[in-house]
């Protein structure tokens, strides 16, 4: 195909074809920036938790006298533990994704203070006995906490357990001890020791406390024996059951707890609420793109008929000196290629600089750069769709329209 | 001239449907989507108490020094320790401070299960300095504070639900089972963000329901419901329990003083740079003093309280209206031009270029108008489902009222017409001779 003709008649037109090159290049560019944040919230919204997630229910319980914890405490588990279908019962600090995060920074010698550049901020779970059941851990490596472990740990003075052993989560040992095995490992926060003797699968945080997946990762796991920290309640049961447990829970530490506000919630719902911002911020982007690629499609079709309309005359002559059909379907096309490939091009750079103003500004991480060239050939192949009603229209002027005056 | 040229216009709609309602659904969803972002977006950028932001400071004093500080900031609020120390210096008009707590209103007649309170433990300065509204009584005195007493101001809504909206001044409360005289209502009070809360982060959440004298939460030893830092201070020894919450490093209480002059700012920079100074003489410190007086818009700015989704979709919605601008006169173009005959008469009959621009203008005009029609209604609706497109806690803030449809519609008609000057400055520029020879 000839290209030099229809560059004269772009010339011809330049503004009309800038419009289109505008539009297209505008289009480009928000579409993949937009992407790009969508898939960084959807990841969010589905990264995996090695929990139950399906058969947990939790009642968090307000307001009960701390100085009766150590007796209130397994009182009020052995009264869960009846509730129909419960088969394991334990209490924590807080959960994963509850939005009230317990963190502590960790040094692997005892010489580094928590303040350090090269010390690693991680969640610190709380667990009473059985916890590791309840919520479901999965353990990869050495062994969970004792009986014994429970019962001598205690909370120290500075919101740290007094006791000697942990459990770490994969990706906190990976970052701890970078391709070692972490079991029989310590790990430090000013004069405390901790020894790893397990290690279990990632388990999210109760909150994002810094950037990236560290920050929703890290976490390590402590024996606790009742004391007035731990206040979430965790019921597992089977999935059909969880609503019903849930509320029953709740109704029963209400009972029990009379001066206390219980809570109950199914662990579905606490993922739900932690990333309803994120859910909605991925529907919104997602809507304003769908729409987005059909203005622009509908402005490509517009402008073309428009441009049809007006070369009707000439199709006809060309027709007539002995042009085909498929001749003049494909000037056409070729023309929006052209038009497409001028604005995408200048919507990759477009695309480029609002990623990086975004990185600047917000905290973005940088956009891969196969986003570019994914989004330059969806816009390409949006122009060929768009192109492809009006060229058939002109592809359908009759010869005989050269003989007629415009 | 105007009916008339209005009257053209919408007939010239009428003739190309397709293209018409293209247009009208490009500027309706792009305006649409633009307003409802920015429904959102004034209220979390917006500046809460515009009357005395600058005249409200919060009070910070780094009490960790250059090791363990955050990047030469000090914490975002004061321990106990300087908390009281300012407030009993009494060094500006007007100090308070406060802690969120969280009560349990015990089950009375016909509530069978309790209830769960929360609110600020504060000092009487609170009401004054913030600007609360009452409904019913008033604010405690400073006497109360200085007696510490068992008295508590309601919100509007929580009367309701333990009054059922009654003048309840006068009546007892019993709160995590400490007897509570009712001294004032307050009218509904939410300023949004929350900006004396930035701490504690809930600059967007729910309003609070009691407010009781900081002086009777500290003698009924009841700890703060909200946030805690430590921030790896080491440790004073002094332990976890109120001991450590009294005299510890922690930071928990945050503090604001209304300093109404500049000299009177001078003079509490100079008081608070002044109680840093003693305190590193006093061996406390073992760094030179680091404070900071930040009033309300400053300290907005600094604890980033726009939400970056809130900011990055009112960028994409701005985009996506730009594109369906661009989108727009591309198709005013195409319409216009395909009017060339009409125009050429025109022009050939006397019509001079003004009256062409304003007889396109015209037309542009209503096109923008029946989008920005589109635009209002979508607007309404996208608001009212803004919940499915944001947390709950900031979607409640987005508001459809007569300002915002107005400015829906204005947006929609001037961008409109600004769009429409290129199509119509090549419409103007027909030529009526070569257009009357042709045909």
């Amino acid at each position: 195909m000839e290209i030099r003709p229809i560059l004269a008649s772009l010339r011809k037109h330049r503004i009309p074809a800038l419009l289109i090159v505008l539009e297209i290049a505008l289009a480009c560019a928000v579409l993949c920036n937009a992407v790009f944040l969508i898939g960084a919230r959807a990841g969010e919204i589905a990264l995996p938790n090695a929990i139950d997630e399906q058969g947990l229910s939790v009642v968090t319980l307000t307001g009960a006298d701390p100085d009766r914890a150590a007796s209130e405490i397994p009182r009020n588990l052995d009264a869960l533990r009846r509730i129909r279908g419960v088969r394991e019962v334990a209490v924590l600090n807080t959960v994963p994704l509850s939005g009230n995060g317990w963190n502590s920074n960790f040094t692997t010698r005892p010489d580094m203070k928590p303040t350090d550049k090269g010390s690693i901020n991680s969640n610190v779970y709380l667990m009473g006995e059985g916890a590791g059941r309840a919520l479901g851990l999965r353990l990869t490596q050495g062994r969970m906490f004792t009986g014994e472990d429970y019962a001598s740990a205690s909370m120290g003075s500075s919101f740290m357990p007094e006791t000697h052993v942990a459990i770490v989560n994969q990706r906190l040992a990976e970052r701890l001890w970078p391709g070692q095995s972490p079991l029989g490992r310590k790990m430090y926060v000013n004069q405390y020791w901790y020894q790893v003797v397990g290690v279990v699968a990632n388990v999210l945080r109760p909150k994002q406390a810094g950037a990236g997946l560290p920050g929703i990762y890290d976490a390590a796991f402590f024996p606790m024996q009742p004391t007035a920290e731990l206040s979430y309640y965790v019921l597992r049961g089977a999935p059909a059951d969880r609503e019903r447990i849930a509320r029953q829970a709740e109704d029963a530490l209400s009972g029990l707890e009379p001066a206390a506000v219980a809570e109950g919630k199914t662990f579905v719902d606490i993922r739900g609420d932690y990333f309803s911002g994120a859910a909605s911020m991925v529907w919104m982007l997602v809507l304003v793109c769908v729409v987005m690629l059909a203005v622009t499609a509908f402005g490509i079709v517009g402008l073309t008929s428009f441009w049809v309309a007006q070369r009707r005359r000439q199709i006809g002559i060309r027709r007539a000196v002995g042009a085909r059909r498929g001749h003049i379907l494909s000037y056409f096309r070729t023309e929006n290629f052209l038009l497409s490939g001028a604005g995408v091009l200048l919507g990759m750079l477009l695309a480029f600089g609002i990623n990086l103003y975004l990185m600047q500004h917000y905290e973005m991480a940088r956009m891969p750069w196969y986003y570019l060239p994914a989004g330059a050939i969806t816009l390409w192949l949006l122009g060929q769709v768009a192109v492809f009603g009006p060229a058939h229209r002109a592809a359908a002027v009759p010869p005989v329209e050269a003989t007629r005056s415009a | 001239m105007f009916g008339y040229y209005f009257q053209l216009g919408m007939r010239s709609l009428r003739r190309n449907p397709v293209l018409t309602a293209l247009m009208v659904i490009a500027i309706g969803f792009g305006v649409a989507a633009s307003m409802i972002t920015w429904s959102v977006f004034r209220v979390v950028s917006g500046n809460p108490i515009p009357q005395k932001s600058g005249r409200l400071f919060t009070v910070l004093i780094d009490n960790r020094g250059p090791q363990y500080n955050d990047d030469g900031e000090p914490p975002e609020a004061l321990t106990y320790t300087d908390a009281n120390a300012m407030i009993r210096a009494h060094k500006a008009p007007h100090q308070t401070l406060f802690y969120p707590i969280s009560l349990a209103v015990l089950p009375d007649g016909n509530r069978s299960l309790p209830l769960k309170a929360i609110g600020y433990a504060t000092t009487a300065d609170f009401f004054g300095m913030f600007d609360v509204p009452f409904e019913y009584g008033s604010a405690w005195s400073a006497q109360d504070d200085t007696r510490r007493a068992g008295v508590v101001v309601l919100s509007h809504q929580f009367n309701e639900q333990l009054f059922g909206g009654a003048d309840s001044v006068g009546r007892e409360v019993d709160l995590s089972g400490h007897i509570y005289r009712v001294v004032g209502v307050t009218r509904h009070f939410d300023p949004k963000p929350r900006y004396f809360d930035l701490f504690g982060g809930s600059a967007f959440d729910d309003p609070m329901q009691v407010y009781i004298p900081f002086n009777r939460a500290d003698d009924l030893q009841i700890n703060t419901a909200g946030r805690n830092t430590c921030g790896g201070a080491p440790d004073t020894g002094v332990g976890t329990g109120r001991e450590g919450w009294l005299r510890g490093e922690c930071s928990w209480i945050p503090v604001w003083v209304q300093l109404d002059t500049p000299a009177q700012v001078a003079d509490y920079r100079a008081f608070l740079e002044g109680y840093a100074a003693k305190q590193q003489r006093a061996g406390r410190f073992r760094w030179p003093p680091n404070v900071r007086l930040r009033d309300v818009t400053d300290w907005l700015a600094f604890e980033h309280v726009v939400p970056p989704e809130s900011r990055i979709s009112l960028v994409v919605s701005i985009g996506f209206f730009v594109i369906c601008l661009v989108n727009t006169i591309g198709l005013l173009l195409a319409k216009f031009m395909r009017r060339s005959a009409e125009i050429g008469v025109r022009r050939a009959l006397g019509a001079p270029r003004g009256e062409i621009y304003r007889q396109f203008l015209i037309e542009a005009g209503t096109v923008g108008a029946a989008g920005g029609v589109l635009g209002v209604l979508l607007t309404a609706v996208g608001v009212g489902g803004v919940g499915l497109l944001f947390a709950p806690r900031i979607a409640r803030l987005a508001q459809v009222d007569l300002p915002l449809m107005a400015l829906t519609l204005l947006v929609a008609v001037v961008a409109t017409v600004v769009a429409a000057f290129y199509p119509t400055w090549r419409a103007a520029k027909v030529q009526p001779a070569w257009q009357l020879k042709s045909n």
